[in-house]
């Protein structure tokens, strides 16, 4: 067998226009196949089965945001320990350490978030 | 029973269409080939409301498996769905949602009415519940029943395999079927 050329890998190419022309063509082809009936019911959005009222599109709470953004925090201190768990023992005495400051950091944030009153929902 | 149902093991391959055959090629028509798609890959979309909606579940479990009829993904959505299947009794107060889900369903849709209720109000001979969900959608088949075993119901969607097979292709533009949508106040 002579060296590779270029010209090997021709196949790979086909096969991605092959690939890329199959998925136009069907596309293209049940767009204009398939029977379609555009009423406005048939439009609207899908609110299982219930009419949809105002937009969806509306501002919310910033409050909300916040809750979801310290949710997030205190999620990933939790994600950090699970690995922590796994090699407890094998860990020791430092791993332990290293937690209970890690928890201790993160306490200081929680301390300031109740400080600041951020999960304080009503004014 | 059940050691019958692991002996089976035969496949069963969907007929090719009427067409002309010949040594590498054959001719069928375009109507016929994707009737045999669309009857080999409904949808369903199941509207459960008592019931019908548990032998459903019973269907669609390991015993009976209408993944074997090419109905496995179900869709909540009625975007993707081809096969409305109500199941159970419709108050009147369900009616528009259940209008709303079959308008929201994409051409070519079909509706399956499994058990009596659905059908024709059952015993709930009452005020409250609709009479049979002809009243406010076009129903294409019926299964009677209270409730109907999972065999009934795959016989159902079995003759809506029927009908979507031998569709025609122009039959959800003709004007019979905008008729028909009409009687029932749709568009």
């Amino acid at each position: 067998m002579a060296a590779n050329s270029p010209i090997d890998y021709l196949p790979v190419i086909l096969m991605f226009l092959v690939a890329a022309g199959f998925v136009v063509t069907t596309m293209v082809a049940t767009h204009l196949l398939g029977p379609k009936r555009k009423t406005k019911i048939k439009l609207d959005s899908f609110e299982c089965g219930i009419e949809p009222q105002g937009n969806a599109r509306l501002p919310f709470s910033i409050k909300y945001f916040l809750v979801a953004i310290l949710f997030v925090l205190f999620d990933v201190e939790v994600i950090f320990m699970y690995p922590w768990a796994v090699n407890f023992k094998e860990l020791g005495g430092l791993g332990i350490i290293e937690m209970f400051s890690f928890v201790a950091l993160l306490l200081v944030g929680f301390y300031y978030m109740i400080a600041k009153k951020a999960l304080k929902w009503e004014d | 029973m059940s050691k019958e149902l692991t002996k089976r093991t035969k496949l069963e391959i969907a007929k090719s269409p009427e067409g002309l055959e010949g040594p590498g090629f054959f001719a069928s028509k375009l109507e016929d080939v994707i009737g045999l798609a669309r009857a080999n890959s409904l949808w369903p979309l199941p509207f459960a409301t008592s019931c019908c909606g548990i032998e459903f579940m019973a269907t669609m479990a390991s015993n009976y498996d209408l993944a074997r009829f090419g109905s496995e993904r179900l869709s909540f959505s009625p975007r993707q769905a081809d096969m409305l299947m109500v199941m159970g009794t419709i108050a009147k107060k369900m009616g528009p949602t259940l209008r709303q889900v079959y308008e929201q369903m994409a051409e070519p849709k079909w509706v399956l009415s499994v058990g009596a209720c659905a059908s024709s109000g059952g015993i709930f001979d009452t005020y409250s519940v609709l009479q049979g969900i002809d009243r406010i959608i076009p129903v294409d088949v019926y299964v009677p029943g209270c409730p109907p075993r999972p065999e009934q119901i795959i016989e159902g969607i079995l003759k809506i395999q029927e009908l979507a097979k031998n569709e025609s292709f122009r039959r959800r533009d003709s004007a019979e079927y905008k008729r028909m949508l009409n009687s029932y106040g749709m568009e």
